[in-house]
C-alpha cells in the first residue's frame, strides 16, 4: 500500500507483524501494541527500528513507556468520521514531544489529509486507490491559513501571525510563506 | 378501483427536489406519473433500478413507498411520504417550480 | 459588530472554493454521498424532505442591514423568497439546489457571512445572549468572547469529527438569555472582587432525547485560559465520547455516565498538562476584536423622553407593543426593540424577503444597523433611541411585524417539523398556528402573563419543548401523528426540565387542551403570579385533573 509523505506516494520501508509472526533478525518493523506489551522485552532488543500500531480506544498514556524506543507510532481511522486519533496524535505531539513518524492508518480521504496534518501526522498510509496524488495534495491544501496557531502544518499559516500578534508555538511559522505547500 | 403496491422515491443530486420513478424508467416530479409495483418481484426490481441510479449519482436515498392508487391518483400510506409528494401543508402552492430557480 | 480583515475574508474565501471542488466530485461522482455528507454538513447543507436546505451562520445572532439585504436576496435568487430564523439564531433556507450552493456561499461570503460548521459532527456555531452590548443587566458584552470562539473552532484540525455536534452558548449577564444550562458548554461571566473577568464553565447540558441540565466544572476561569480550557474539555470529550450509539454521543451523556466529579478531574488533568501553550487568549487579538463591539455613540439623553411617554398615551395598540416588545437598555433615552416574528397564525420564525428588507431599512434608519437573531426565533433592534419607537412600530405594523406578543402565549417557538425536516415524526407548524390563532386576543394574552410554549416535532427538540413553560412534542403512531404536552420547563436562569403530563392529543385536540391548561392557571394562580410560578407552587395535579379527570 503505498505511502503518502512529502508530497509523494512512496514504498513502506517498514515490515507490519500481527501478534504471532516472528520477529525478523533486522530491520523496521511494526507490531500490534499488546504485542509491544507483552514482548518488549525482547523487541526491546531488536536491531532495527520499531514501531507500534495503536488502537483509537486506548489513553495514549499507555504508550508513555515504550515512547523512548519508539520510532513509529501508527494511529488508527476505523472510519474517516471517528476522529479520536486527531487527539492521540496532538497528545502525543505535544504532551509527550513524540518526534518519530507518526503514521495515520484506516479509512483516509482526501478532505480530511489537512487536518491530519495539522495535528502532527507526517505519514500516511493510503489504502483507497480511488484519488490521484494531485487529490490528495489539492485537498491538503484547499486551506492556506488557520485560526489555531498551535497546530501548524506547513500548508498553513497561523491566521494570528498573519495578523502580526505573537505566535508562541509555531515552529515552522517563519518557513511558511516560501513552502505553500504540504510537507 | 384502487390498486396497492409500492412506488420508488429519492431526491435529485442536483437540486434535491422530490422525485418519482415511473413506468417509462424516467423520474418525474409527479407522483400520479409513478410506476405502482404490486407483486413482490416488481418492488425489488424497481428498488434495484434505484440502486442504479443511486450508483450513477443521478439520485440520492432511493427507497420504496407503500402506496395506493385510486382513478389515477397515487396517495402514499404514511403522512411524511404524502407531505414530500404535496410540499409543506403549511405553504399551499409552493411545490410550484419557483421560477427564480431554473428548472431542471 | 465585528468585520472581516483581509485573513478571516481569505480564510471563507477559501473555505468556498474548497467547497466548490467538493461539490463538483459529487456531482462527477468521485465522492459517494456517505463521504460527501459529512463535508456538506459541516458548509450547513442538509437534505431535507423536499429539498437540501441551508444553514446560515448568524455568529452570536448579530448582523447588519447589508447582511440582512443579501439574505433577501439569496431567498429570491436561490430560494422561493423567504427565509426561517431558528432557535440557533442561524437562518435557514428551505429549498436551495446542490448546485447553486457554493455561489450562494460566495455571495454571502461578499457580505462577510458564512454557513461554516453550522452542522455536522463538529463545534457549532457559538450562540449569545441577543440583547448582548444592550441589556440594562449586563455585566459585559459577550460577544467579543464569542467571536474568539467562532475564530478558534473554524475548522479546529482537532475537533472536526467529534462523537457528535458540540454547541457553545455565552452571556455576560446574569439573567440568562442564552440559555447556558442547556448547551455542551455554557460560559457565563462573572466579575472578581477586583473588577477582573472571569467565566464559569457548565459544562454537559442539553435537551434532545435526554434533557440534561449543564454542571458547572469551573466558578471562575479567568478569561486568558479560556481557549486552552475549552480545548481541555473537547478533548477528553472526543477521546471518551460514547461513538457506539449516535443517542448517546453528546458530551452530556458522557459526564453523566462518569459522574461530574470525575469528568471535573478528568478535565482538570489534561487541562493540567497545558497543552496549549500556544492558545492563552492573546489580549491584543481581544483588545482588536473588543474594537469592533463598541457600540453606537450614544447620546446623552435624558432619563424620561417626553415624546416618547406622550407617544404611548395616543393609542392602545403602541402602548401595547411597548409593552411587551420592549426591553429596558443600558443608556438612558435608548431601548432595546423586539421585533416578534410570530405574527397570528403565522410560521414562527419565517419571514418573506420584504420583511427582512423592511428590517434592514428600519435597523439603518433608527438602529445603528444592527440586528440581532433571537433564539425564540425572533429579532432585536438593540439600540433604537425611545424618541423614534412609535416611528418604527408604524413601520413594523404595515409589514405584518408589529405584533405585540413578546414573551406571551403567541410568542410560540416552532421548529419546521414533518413540513420540512426529514427527522420528523409529526407537524409542528399547523400546531403552532392553531394556537396562536386560538389565543390571538391580545387581551388575553396579556392576561395570562409570561407564559413560553414550545413544539418540537420529534424528540430531538430543536423546537425546545423540554424548556418550554408548556412544551408539546409531535410523535407519531402507525402514521398518526400525535402530541405529548408537557409543563414545567424553563431555559432561563431558573432552569428546569418540564415534566410529561400524561397521554397525548391529537392535533385537533391540542388547541383545547392548552386552553384548559391556561384556564386552570388562571383560575388558580395568587396575586401576579406568572405561570411558571403557579405551576411550581402546585405541581402538575390540578392541570391532570382538569384535563384528564373528565375523560
Ligand atoms: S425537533 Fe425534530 S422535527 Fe423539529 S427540526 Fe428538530 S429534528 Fe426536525
Amino acid at each position: 500500500m503505498p505511502l503518502l509523505n512529502q508530497r509523494e506516494f512512496k514504498a513502506d520501508p517498514w515490515t507490519f507483524l500481527d501478534t504471532s509472526e516472528p520477529v525478523p533478525s533486522g530491520g523496521d518493523i511494526v507490531v500490534p501494541f499488546e504485542r509491544l506489551v507483552s514482548d518488549f522485552k525482547t523487541l526491546m532488543l531488536h536491531d532495527g527500528q520499531l514501531g507500534v500500531a495503536f488502537p483509537n480506544n486506548l489513553p495514549v498514556t499507555e504508550l508513555e513507556p515504550y515512547l523512548q524506543r519508539l520510532q513509529l507510532v501508527t494511529l488508527d481511522f476505523p472510519a474517516f468520521t471517528d476522529g479520536r486519533a486527531y487527539s492521540q496524535a496532538r497528545e502525543l505531539r505535544t504532551h509527550f514531544g513524540f518526534k518519530g513518524e507518526l503514521r495515520a492508518a484506516g479509512n483516509l480521504l482526501p478532505d480530511q489529509l489537512g487536518f491530519m496534518q495539522q495535528v502532527g501526522f507526517d505519514y500516511f498510509e493510503i489504502a483507497d486507490e480511488r484519488f490521484s496524488l494531485d487529490a490528495w495534495l489539492d485537498a491538503a491544501t484547499s486551506i492556506s491559513l488557520s485560526y489555531q496557531p498551535s497546530f501548524t502544518s506547513r500548508s498553513q499559516m497561523p491566521i494570528s501571525t498573519a495578523r502580526g500578534l505573537a505566535d508562541t508555538s509555531a515552529p515552522d511559522a517563519e518557513d511558511w510563506p516560501e513552502q505553500p505547500h504540504y510537507g | 378501483m384502487s390498486e396497492t403496491g409500492k412506488i420508488l422515491t429519492a431526491n435529485r443530486l442536483n437540486d434535491g427536489l422530490v422525485v418519482f420513478l415511473s413506468a417509462a424508467n424516467i423520474w418525474t416530479r409527479h407522483i400520479n406519473d409513478a410506476a405502482l409495483a404490486q407483486e413482490a418481484n416488481a418492488q425489488s426490481a424497481l428498488a434495484k433500478r434505484g440502486e442504479d441510479f443511486e450508483a450513477a449519482n443521478i439520485v440520492t436515498g432511493a427507497y420504496l413507498v407503500g402506496a395506493e392508487r385510486d382513478d389515477g391518483e397515487i396517495l402514499p400510506d404514511h403522512i411524511r411520504e404524502r407531505i414530500r409528494a404535496a410540499g409543506p401543508s403549511v405553504h399551499p402552492g409552493l411545490l410550484v417550480e419557483n421560477p427564480h430557480v431554473s428548472l431542471r | 459588530m465585528y468585520r472581516y480583515d483581509e485573513f478571516d475574508a481569505r480564510f471563507v474565501a477559501e473555505r468556498v472554493s474548497q467547497f466548490r471542488s467538493q461539490t463538483e466530485r459529487r456531482l462527477s461522482g468521485e465522492l459517494s454521498e456517505d463521504e460527501f455528507k459529512p463535508l456538506r454538513l459541516m458548509n450547513g447543507l442538509y437534505l431535507q424532505l423536499h429539498a437540501y436546505m441551508l444553514r446560515v451562520a448568524i455568529p452570536y445572532g448579530t448582523l447588519s442591514s447589508q447582511q440582512m439585504r443579501a439574505l433577501a436576496d439569496i431567498s429570491e435568487k436561490y430560494d422561493r423568497g423567504y427565509g426561517h430564523f431558528t432557535t440557533r439564531q442561524n437562518m435557514q433556507f428551505n429549498w436551495i439546489a446542490l448546485e447553486d450552493t457554493p455561489a450562494i456561499l460566495e455571495d454571502l461570503a461578499k457580505v462577510e457571512m458564512h454557513a461554516i460548521q453550522t452542522s455536522g459532527n463538529c463545534i457549532r456555531n457559538v450562540t449569545a445572549d441577543h440583547w448582548a452590548g444592550a441589556a440594562a443587566d449586563e455585566l459585559a458584552d459577550p460577544r467579543p468572547v464569542a467571536e474568539l470562539i467562532r475564530q478558534w473552532s473554524s475548522l479546529h484540525p482537532e475537533f472536526s469529527f467529534l462523537p457528535r455536534k458540540f454547541k457553545i452558548a455565552v452571556t455576560g449577564a446574569p439573567n440568562d438569555r442564552a440559555a447556558v444550562k442547556f448547551h455542551d458548554i455554557g460560559l457565563r461571566l462573572h466579575l472578581n472582587e477586583h473588577g477582573q473577568r472571569g467565566w464559569e464553565v457548565i459544562a454537559g447540558g442539553g435537551q434532545g432525547r435526554t434533557p440534561m441540565v449543564g454542571v458547572t466544572v469551573r466558578d471562575w476561569l479567568p478569561e486568558a485560559e479560556l481557549l486552552g480550557y475549552l480545548e481541555a474539555i473537547i478533548r477528553v470529550y472526543n477521546l471518551f465520547g460514547r461513538r457506539d450509539n449516535k443517542y448517546k454521543a453528546r458530551i452530556k451523556i458522557l459526564v453523566h455516565e462518569t459522574g461530574a466529579e470525575k469528568f471535573r478531574d478528568l478535565v482538570e488533568e489534561e487541562y493540567a498538562r497545558k497543552p496549549g501553550s500556544g492558545i492563552e487568549v492573546d489580549a491584543r487579538e481581544l483588545e482588536r476584536i473588543e474594537a469592533y463591539f463598541g457600540g453606537p455613540n450614544f447620546e446623552v439623553l435624558a432619563m424620561v423622553q417626553p415624546e416618547f411617554e406622550q407617544d404611548k398615551l395616543r393609542g392602545r395598540e403602541f402602548a401595547r407593543w411597548v409593552r411587551a416588545n420592549v426591553s429596558a437598555h443600558q443608556m438612558p433615552g435608548y431601548a432595546i426593540a423586539n421585533i416578534s416574528v410570530k405574527p397570528v397564525g403565522g410560521i414562527p420564525g419565517d419571514a418573506t424577503a420584504a420583511q427582512m428588507r423592511t428590517i434592514a431599512d428600519i435597523a439603518e434608519r433608527f438602529g445603528n444597523d444592527e440586528i440581532r437573531v433571537s433564539h425564540h426565533q425572533n429579532l432585536v433592534l438593540p439600540h433604537v433611541r425611545q424618541s423614534d419607537l412609535h416611528e418604527i412600530w408604524q413601520v413594523l405594523q404595515a409589514n405584518g411585524l408589529g405584533t405585540a406578543n413578546l414573551g406571551l402565549i403567541g410568542d410560540i417557538i416552532s421548529c419546521p417539523g414533518l413540513d420540512y425536516c426529514a427527522l420528523a415524526t409529526a407537524r409542528s407548524i399547523p400546531v403552532s398556528q392553531a394556537l396562536s390563532r386560538r389565543f390571538s386576543n391580545p387581551d388575553r394574552q396579556a392576561e395570562i402573563g409570561p407564559l413560553r410554549l414550545n413544539i418540537s416535532g420529534c424528540i430531538n427538540a430543536c423546537g425546545h419543548h423540554h424548556v418550554g413553560h408548556i412544551g408539546i412534542l409531535g410523535l407519531e403512531k402507525k402514521g398518526v401523528e400525535f402530541y405529548q404536552i408537557t409543563l414545567g420547563g424553563s431555559s432561563a436562569t431558573d432552569s428546569a426540565v418540564g415534566g410529561v403530563l400524561g397521554p397525548g392529543f391529537s392535533a385537533e385536540e391540542v388547541p383545547d387542551a392548552i386552553e384548559t391548561i391556561v384556564d386552570t392557571y388562571i383560575a388558580l394562580r395568587m396575586d401576579k403570579e406568572t405561570f411558571l410560578q403557579a405551576y411550581r407552587r402546585v405541581g402538575a395535579g390540578p392541570f391532570k385533573e382538569a384535563l384528564y379527570a373528565a375523560a
